[in-house]
């Protein structure tokens, strides 16, 4: 019988069969449990990129485990159909694993690169690693720099800086040793003055010119230096490995404490030694830090240095402040201290002064022989000259430290010319010579100014005119500025700004005298300056008229100067000044005010309102007729009472009499006061008594009268009386 | 007699009166006072001290007849008395005022009463020396001359 059977390969052996058919087994395990071990792992790592690689493998195994599973029927006798199912599973097989194998040429090499792209990108993160270190170590040491910078800019003091950037180092870098060498005074050698381990670093000194030095000092960078050159042995040698040492020069400005003279570029030396038997070494970084400290103390150093400068500048100033303000003081009681003598002076040298001349003209009006008349004459001539002096020196040295000002006034322009042509024609007739004045239209009648030096002014340049011309004429001539002819070439810097209410009143006085020569002209001005001429020399005068005229005129705002065309050929004094101009309201004032201020005195006071108190009518009526002869308008009471009762405003004048006992009289003087509380209102107050003493006059003065009289009273001594009081307001005759 | 001698007599006359000491300088003030407007000021000043004098002295006599004389009364009448002679410039009854005056301070009565006498004589002499004056100025008037100054 043929039966579809397959007979196995090989002969039936029974051990060999055995171990074929376990193994069999067991690869089919195998086989069978690898692909599920792949699944099981691919489908929990997410990332593999190659599933469908792995399902062909697996379907490689598989079929692969069926095939030797499946020959496990073929040991013995098997049907056709196990034969067909083996053969099936061998032909899927070898199909797949063509398959895969074909896969495989393409999916090895793809997998090699991906290794190494791994590889490389652990190379780049270990490079990474080591630069983020770096960078990190950097950053340390920056911070350490910044922190070293604040350290020692925090501080203005030269000696906490050098400290703190020793000790700052010394932390930063784990320095061993830390050094500084100044430059000492001479400049020639380097003076250990900081250390950070030795307090009290003993005063080694090394010469400033060792190469090694030289070779710091002449870069600016840290330079590594031996440990066994003399600035670096700083440690008694020992058994030991030195460390690395750098050297670093830092720059010195000027500092006052360090006192070197002529060196431009002054250097300190910054020794910096590593830990002895470690092995460490001068990191860039680290050298570049110290670069970076040494120049940080430089500037911090520069600005210790401002500072001290800075602040012993301002001692200084504070200094001369107090020096300044002593000198201050003591120049205004220098001031001072002139001012009371001029004033004490002044009042006792023209008593005297006046006491001389009024008896010497009294003595001219008695009978006296010729000889007497000529020595008085010359008294008289001599003490006038004596007193125009006095006034002239205490008027300039008033007008010399600006206390002089001007008394402006209304006051009547042409009247003023015509007095000053008054006054100089007796002496211009007696020397012959001819004066014209020539008063322009357009000059205002009236005018605001200070009469009393205007016309001192132009009667000094008249008089001088008059004083150096021996014959000819002399021709004064007064208009009004305008602007073209207030510009004059002798006067650039003059600028005269007419407005509306001054004008500029211009006067020329021209002589035919001896005239000035070219360089003379400039010391005119000049006090107690004369010319030599022979002809100027006989004509006295201290030099000082000139003088006191320049500042008058400067004092009115104005110029004034000379022009002269040489010796011989005469000369023209030119001023200009600046008056105000009068308007209608101050002139019906003036006839009043023109004559106070010419102080000739009042030879009548019309209707001047009196009020006389006198107990004795003998008395009463004769000082009614006195004031009566002079114009005045008396009325008389005879108590204190009655006066009171009587005095009114319109009573410009109280004459009381007081005699001892009457003491009424004070007291209607403080009852009179009390009556009139503004000062304006209230009448003078004048005390007659026939009372010589001085308590008298000190009891009147005390309730504030206004003047004490004499009697016996005369005409003349009434009359000069009133005038003076009216114009003074004041009067207390010497008793 | 003609103007010029009468007026010859006046000068001569008031000089004396200067020269024994009656009148003094303000005498001469006072004749100064007179003008056109004040034709008669001198006369008037006189006659005024006259009747004021006369007061004065009726007030010290009874003054100083009194039991207890108060002598601040008293000084106070001569010191007007000092005052008005004073003023007319009758100098001598003006220097017994002022010795009157000192024995009033002394309060020394024997010493005021003979003050009072002197004064009394005084006045009465200065009295009859201004009256003839007066008269003599008069004379020159009415024969149409003018006082001489």
């Amino acid at each position: 019988m043929e039966c579809n059977c397959f007979e196995p390969q090989w002969p039936a052996d029974e051990l060999l069969m055995k171990y074929q058919y376990i193994s069999d087994f067991f690869i089919a395990l195998a086989y069978f449990s690898i692909p599920l071990e792949l699944i099981y792992f691919v489908k929990k790592s997410a990332l593999f990129p190659y599933r469908w690689v792995l399902v062909q493998f697996g379907a490689f195994i598989v079929l692969c485990g069926a095939t030797h599973l499946i020959n496990l029927w073929t040991f013995t006798m098997h049907s056709r159909g196990v034969e067909v199912v083996m053969t099936t599973a061998k032909v899927l097989t070898a199909v797949v694993s063509c398959a895969t194998a074909l896969m495989l040429v393409h999916i090895i090499p793809d997998l090699l690169s991906v290794k190494i792209r791994e590889l490389f990108l652990k190379n780049k993160a270990a490079e990474l690693d080591r630069e983020m270190g770096l960078i990190r170590t950097q950053e340390e040491t920056g911070r350490h720099v910044r922190m070293l910078t604040h350290e020692i800019r925090s501080t203005l003091d030269r000696h906490t800086i050098l400290k703190t950037t020793l000790v700052e180092l010394g932390r930063t870098l784990s320095l061993q040793e830390c050094a500084l060498w100044m430059p000492t005074c001479t400049g020639l050698e380097l003076q250990l003055s900081y250390t950070l381990r030795q307090q009290n670093p003993v005063g080694y000194t090394v010469p400033i010119h060792l190469p090694v030095i030289n070779k710091v000092f002449s870069s600016s960078h840290a330079v590594k230096i031996s440990p066994n050159c003399p600035v670096a042995r700083l440690r008694p040698a020992g058994k030991y490995i030195p460390g690395e040492v750098v050297a670093v020069r830092v720059p010195l400005l000027h500092l006052s404490n360090f006192q070197i003279n002529d060196w431009p570029e002054r250097y300190a030396l910054m020794v910096l030694m590593l830990p002895s038997d470690s092995a460490r070494q001068w990191h860039i970084h680290e050298l570049e830090l110290v670069e970076v400290v040494a120049d940080q103390v430089a500037v911090a150093l520069s600005h210790a240095a401002i500072l001290e400068e800075s602040m012993r500048a301002r001692d200084l100033l504070m200094e001369q402040n107090v020096a300044l303000d002593l000198a201050r003081r003591e120049a205004e009681t220098a001031i001072r201290a002139r001012n009371d003598f001029l004033a004490v002076m002044n009042h006792e040298m023209r008593t005297p002064m006046h006491a001389i001349i009024a008896l010497s003209s009294l003595l001219q009006e008695t009978e006296l022989t010729p000889e007497q008349r000529l020595m008085v004459e010359t008294i008289l001539k001599s003490s006038n000259l004596l007193t125009t002096l006095i006034n002239d020196v205490l008027d300039l040295s008033r007008l010399e430290d600006g206390s002089l000002q001007l008394d402006l006034e209304t006051f009547n322009l042409y009247a003023l010319f015509r007095e000053v042509l008054n006054l100089i024609k007796p002496i211009a007739s007696v020397k012959k010579l001819h004066v014209s004045l020539n008063l322009a239209p357009d000059l205002p009648e009236y005018a605001v100014g200070d009469e009393k030096r205007l016309m001192q002014t132009i009667l000094n340049i008249v008089g001088n005119a008059v004083k150096f011309s021996k014959e000819g004429s002399i021709s004064i001539t007064a208009f009004v500025a305008k602007s073209e002819s207030l510009r004059d070439s002798q006067a650039p810097e003059f600028f005269p700004v007419p407005s509306d209410n001054h004008f500029y009143l211009r006067v020329q006085v021209k002589d035919s005298g001896s005239g000035i020569s070219p360089q003379d002209i400039p010391k005119l001005f000049t006090k107690f300056a004369q010319t030599q001429s022979t002809a100027t020399r006989n004509s006295g005068g201290s030099g000082l008229g000139l003088a006191i005229c320049k500042r008058f005129v400067n004092l009115m705002e104005g110029h004034i100067w000379i022009e002269s065309e040489g010796l011989g050929k005469g000369s023209t004094a030119i001023f200009i000044v600046k008056l105000g101009i009068a308007d209608r309201l101050n002139k019906s004032k003036l006839p009043f005010m023109s004559k106070v201020s010419t102080n000739h005195g009042l030879t009548a006071f019309p209707g001047l309102k009196v009020l006389v108190m006198d107990e004795n009518g003998v008395s009463r009526m004769v000082t009614k007729g006195l004031l009566v002869h002079l114009g005045c308008d008396v009325t008389m009471v005879s108590s204190s009472d009655e006066c009171l009762r009587v005095v009114s405003q319109e009573h410009k004048v109280v004459l009381m009499d007081v005699c001892v006992p009457g003491i009424d009289g004070y007291d209607i003087a403080i009852r009179i006061r009390e009556k009139f509380t503004k000062r304006r209102e209230r009448p003078l107050l004048v005390a007659l008594t026939g009372n010589t003493d001085k308590v008298a006059k000190e009891n009147c003065m005390r309730v504030g009268m206004d003047g004490v009289i004499l009697k016996p009273v005369s005409l003349d001594k009434m009359r000069s009386i009133l005038s003076d009081l009216l114009e003074h307001r004041l009067l207390f005759e010497a008793i | 007699m003609d103007v010029l001698q009468l007026q010859k007599q006046f000068v001569d006359y008031r000089a004396s009166l200067y020269h024994e000491g009656f009148l003094d300088e303000q005498f001469t003030q006072l004749q100064e006072l007179q003008d056109e407007n004040n034709p008669d000021f001198v006369v008037e000043v006189v006659s005024l001290f006259f009747e004021d004098s006369e007061r004065l002295l009726n007030e010290l006599t009874k003054a100083l007849e009194q039991q207890s004389i108060d002598f601040k009364r008293v000084d106070a009448h001569v010191h007007q008395l000092k005052g008005s002679s004073s003023s007319i410039g009758a100098q001598r009854v003006q220097k017994v005022c002022i010795a009157f005056r000192n024995y009033c301070e002394e309060q020394n009565i024997e010493g005021c009463l003979k003050c009072l006498q002197q004064v009394k004589h005084e006045y009465s002499l200065v009295k009859t020396k201004f009256e003839t004056m007066f008269q003599l100025e008069q004379q020159i008037l009415t024969a149409g001359g003018s006082i001489p100054v």
